[in-house]
């Protein structure tokens, strides 16, 4: 066992590499479908709380949206108003690893993480995901209804595509704090990289080396998922030109255009 | 040069697209339409003027259903629309809409904005909707930007393609709320021009529009609304020169 801070290092990473691969790749695994299904809660959950209501709705259909807004509030504020290894613990202990019983240690672990940082992340979403339907103006949705269109077709078509567009860096960023915090479950002993890291320190009471492995594979996946989110942000802007058609004669040939010179006029009326 | 041969004929109502029966509108306390009453006529252009907060977008918009009518009735061909809620859709494809802040959908393009409603609410297969969006496109001098992003063209160009959008429905009647009134002066006349050529080629028109030369011009008949009720409607020569109320004569000597 080598005394040297260096030396700690390389031998602990010797000597429990793969403690920290299965680790990082759980962290990986937990954090990035946490963020998905969360993702998915959270679209559920803005989509709902949305719902318009008119007067001349129907009191039943008033009365369930409202129902449905108080018990939605309810949960976005419990879950972002409670810590993340608060939460895990009472779901966990409060029937969860009762539920999953049946299952392998290993994948029960898994399976209690992603739900609980799904829940969690849903919360967030939620609000993230109906600032963004906020920030589409509202002209577009009375444009979409006045060619006739359904609620629920501008919605889906129009309104959505563009609110998580705008949500996209807030919704990256999710994923980020999820790598990070997805660490608090080693109290139900999931075993993702702080819980591996733990077990790798502890044999030889090494915890500054360790953690020093640990923190460095922290911030790899959290930089290069950073990189990758900005790399597809800026795909998802679209592109900045298009093409001229020919006027008139609908014909084949075309003019790309770049948007510098887009105040050029198309062909005049027949 | 106008249509004047229908004004006061409304006894007759068997050619009316639509007719709106003492309409009401009140936000809370403020009552905005106070028993409005006018009748559409097929191919009849008909403009509303009346200064800002006199209640002519909430009118058009209590026709197109965006703002629900607080009494009174709105008749399209006969049928009332605010009781039969199931057809609202079919309804307002029948209805066009044109607005002052163009309101084309940002995600997708000119084409793609003219597509979308002919296949989600008329069920037009997805090539037979781009033909006829590009047969309207082009009628409008837009088919070369069919490719492009609403934030890649110009105001006056984005009207248009708005126009072509609620074209592309087959509407009856088209309802325009201030078309040209957030373009800069110099796309106005184009604008304009596709509006000109619409009302030629028959197409029923509510205009709302502060462009009184165009309004004389194109006109049937000129509707003066002033503080939620239609103060006068008449000919655009009788609104114009010699009106009867003395409120219009205020409002039009005001704006000449
Ligand atoms: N959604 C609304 N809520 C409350 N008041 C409104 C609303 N829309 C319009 N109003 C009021 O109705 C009146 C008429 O507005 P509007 O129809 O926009 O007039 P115009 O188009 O003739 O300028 C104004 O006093 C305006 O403040
Ligand atoms: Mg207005």
């Amino acid at each position: 066992m080598p005394q040297s801070f260096f030396g700690g290092v390389s031998f602990i990473l010797s000597k429990y590499w793969s403690l920290f691969l299965r680790g990082t790749v759980i962290t990986v695994v937990v954090s990035l479908s946490g963020t998905i299904f969360g993702f998915l809660i959270g679209l559920i959950v803005a989509l709902l709380r949305t719902i318009p209501v008119h007067k001349s709705d129907k009191p039943l259909k008033k009365l369930s949206v409202r129902f449905l807004s108080v018990i939605l509030s309810a949960y976005i504020e419990v879950f972002r108003g409670t810590p993340m290894i608060v939460q895990a613990m009472v779901i966990y202990y409060g029937g969860l690893s009762k539920a999953l019983s049946g299952l392998h240690d290993i994948y029960k672990g898994i399976v209690s993480a992603i739900i609980i940082i799904s829940i969690n992340t849903g919360a967030y979403m939620a609000e993230i995901i109906r600032g963004g339907i906020i920030s589409v103006d509202s002209g577009q949705m009375e444009g979409a209804l006045s060619i006739g269109m359904t609620y629920r077709q501008v919605m889906f078509n129009v309104i959505f595509p563009q609110a998580i567009r705008n949500v996209m860096p807030s919704i990256g960023n999710e994923f980020v704090v999820n790598i990070k915090d997805s660490s608090v479950l080693n109290v139900i002993s999931v075993a993702e990289l702080y819980f591996m890291s733990k077990s790798a320190a502890g044999a030889y009471y090494r915890y500054f080396e360790a953690f020093f492995i640990t923190a460095v594979i922290y911030f790899i996946l959290t930089f290069t998922v950073t990189r990758i989110l900005r790399f597809i942000e800026r795909k998802m802007e679209g592109k900045d030109s298009y093409t001229i058609h020919g006027s008139q004669s609908y014909s084949k040939a075309s003019i790309h255009i770049t948007s510098e010179s887009k105040t050029i006029t198309g062909g005049g009326l027949k | 040069m106008s249509n004047i041969n229908n004004i006061n004929t409304n006894n007759s109502n068997s050619n009316a697209i639509l007719e709106i029966v003492n309409l009401e509108k009140r936000f809370g306390e403020n009552n905005v339409l106070r028993d409005i009453s006018m009748s559409v006529f097929e191919g009849e252009v008909v403009s509303i003027i009346g200064s800002s907060g006199a209640g002519k977008s909430t009118l058009l918009r209590c026709i197109n259903l965006l703002e629900e009518p607080s009494g009174g009735d709105i008749l399209f061909h006969g049928k009332s629309i605010i009781t039969d809620r199931q057809s609202i859709s079919r309804y307002r494809a029948k209805v066009g809409m044109v607005f002052q802040q163009f309101n084309l959908f940002n995600n997708m393009t000119v084409l793609q904005n003219c597509v979308v409603g002919q296949v989600k609410v008329l069920g037009r297969s997805r090539a037979e909707a781009e033909e006829t969006a590009i047969m309207y496109l082009d009628r409008v001098g837009m088919y070369a930007f069919s490719d492009a992003l609403p934030r890649q063209i110009s105001g006056g160009q984005k009207q248009r393609a708005a126009i072509a959008r609620a074209l592309c429905m087959n509407p009856e009647v088209i309802l325009f709320d201030e078309p040209t009134s957030s373009l800069d002066p110099e796309m106005v006349g184009e604008v304009l021009g596709v509006m000109r050529y619409l009302a030629k080629g028959g197409m029923t028109m509510l205009v709302v529009t502060h462009e009184m030369s165009f309004a004389r011009e194109i006109s049937s008949r000129v509707v003066f609304m002033d503080s939620g009720i239609i103060e006068e409607a008449d000919t655009p020569d009788v609104i114009f020169t010699s009106p009867k109320k003395e409120r219009t004569r205020a409002f039009i000597s005001s704006i000449l």
